[in-house]
């Protein structure tokens, strides 16, 4: 039975792979954009940015999965997105909401006497943000983060909710056969996975230990 | 010859009035030592020659120009005839000690990149420091530090070098580093503004003192006269406060 499980855990964490590569692709630099709303000095732009963000980060992610994939039908009679579309739709929201206050906490941790300095040698906005503060904000956020990506790891089971064949779904499959070992298997991938990620972003912030501040 | 003339500043927050009209010039190769107590304007007057902050009236002119302050474009112009050595050294704390002294330069192309290396060095040695340039700022004393702030400020070329309470945050047995890395330019013939609370050394140095008080210059002149002579009461009062034993 081992190896047949194994194939069909596989192709389940397949698609988990795929909803959490494609998410932080998205979410990354979607959540700069939304921090950057956050942060503007354009009033009704900060508020609705802040407001929106409000709204993803306080409702469930199952809960906008579901909305996004049946609302539009439900609501104005459009044809239904593929199922892989709706959850990257979601995913990439939330977690960009998410990743943008982290972003913003970051950014505001950065002294004011950097920018001046930036300033004061003639540097532009842009270069102050990319040759000054980013490295020092990556760093900042390089915990923060981890934990934000490692827990999107597991949040990809809940788009089994509009159908994705993910990897909990797999190994639950077998449960009518009478076998329960699939699913600790299941979360011997998880926990691999996680592991992975841990001793990647702590090899990030080995790198970035070479300075201070 | 006059390279800085400043007239009329003003400069408010919100409903307090910082700087009430401020008027002063000075000529190339001059130091211009600022003292007064906090909160008298010193540190807002350097803020406005570096357009950290706008002033809200007055102008500021080098070499006989005006500075405009319409573009943001304009706004880093100007700011290249001045440089700033703040009270907390500000350094990059990702860059080596030399690449603190080249990113300005770098990023502007002021140069070829070997030449700037080059310049950035010389610049290191010139403050003592030819034996920490590849050295993060976290390995460097706060005299150190401030030494290579220094140099940062100086790989621009500006034609006013401002040094806003240079020793204020450093250890006292580090002042002494540093106050004779900013004599020594003096005689290297740079024009230089120090706002300071280290009136000996403002004494010594400088050519112009100010003394200023509640946003306006109480009292300007030479060290003698403003130390030695002062006109004013306040003056009189500040400078009894500030060499009192305790």
């Amino acid at each position: 039975m081992f190896i047949p499980v194994t194939m069909q855990l596989l192709s389940g964490f397949a698609e988990t792979l795929k909803v959490f590569c494609l998410t932080l692709v998205f979410s990354i630099p979607l959540g700069l954009v939304i921090c950057f709303g956050s942060m503007s000095r354009f009033t009704p732009l900060r508020w609705l940015t802040r407001g929106f963000v409000w709204i993803i980060r306080g409702s469930p992610l199952m809960l906008q999965m579901i909305i996004i994939f049946y609302g539009p039908g439900l609501m104005f009679g459009l044809p239904s997105m593929p199922r892989i579309t709706a959850t990257l739709l979601a995913f990439s929201i939330n977690y960009a909401c998410y990743f943008s206050e982290i972003y913003r906490g970051g950014i505001e941790s950065i002294p004011q006497g950097q920018y001046e300095a930036g300033q004061v040698l003639g540097m532009t906005k842009g270069q102050i943000f990319f040759k000054v503060v980013l490295l020092q904000v990556i760093k900042r956020i390089t915990a923060p983060m981890s934990n934000e990506i490692i827990t999107l790891v597991k949040d990809t089971s809940l788009a089994r909710i509009i159908g994705i064949y993910e990897i909990i779904w797999a190994g639950e499959s077998f449960i009518k056969e009478g076998l329960i070992w699939p699913l600790f298997y299941t979360g011997a991938f998880y926990l691999a996975f996680s592991g992975l990620l841990t001793l990647l972003f702590g090899k990030l912030e080995r790198k970035l230990s070479y300075f201070r501040g | 010859m006059e390279l800085l003339r400043v007239q009329n500043l003003k400069k408010g927050f919100g409903s307090t009035d910082v700087l009430k009209g401020v008027c002063f010039s000075l000529e190339r190769g001059q130091v211009l030592a600022i003292i007064g107590s906090s909160g008298s304007g010193k540190t807002t007057l350097l803020r406005c020659l570096n357009f950290l902050e706008t002033a809200d009236e007055g102008e500021i002119l080098v070499n006989g120009q005006v500075l405009r302050t319409v573009t943001e474009a304009q706004i880093r112009k100007n700011r290249l005839h001045f440089g700033l050595v703040f009270q907390n050294f500000n350094l990059f704390p990702q860059y080596t000690a030399l690449e603190n002294v080249t990113l300005a330069p770098t990023m502007l192309k002021r140069d070829a990149p070997e030449a700037i290396r080059a310049r950035g060095l010389a610049l290191l040695d010139k403050v003592g420091l030819s034996h920490k340039v590849n050295a993060y700022p976290y390995q460097l004393s706060g005299g150190q530090q401030q030494r290579v702030a220094i140099a940062r400020a100086m790989a621009l070329d500006p034609e006013v070098l401002c040094f806003d309470e240079p020793t204020s945050a450093l250890d006292p047995e580090l002042t002494g580093e540093v106050l004779r890395v900013i004599r020594s330019l003096k005689t290297g013939g740079n024009t230089m503004i120090v706002v300071t609370h280290e009136m000996e050394f403002a004494k010594s140095v400088a050519d112009v003192v100010i003394y200023m008080s509640d946003g306006v210059i109480e009292e300007m002149g030479t060290p003698e006269e403003v130390f030695d002579c002062p006109r004013s009461h306040k003056t009189r009062a500040f400078l009894r406060g500030a060499q009192e034993p305790f």
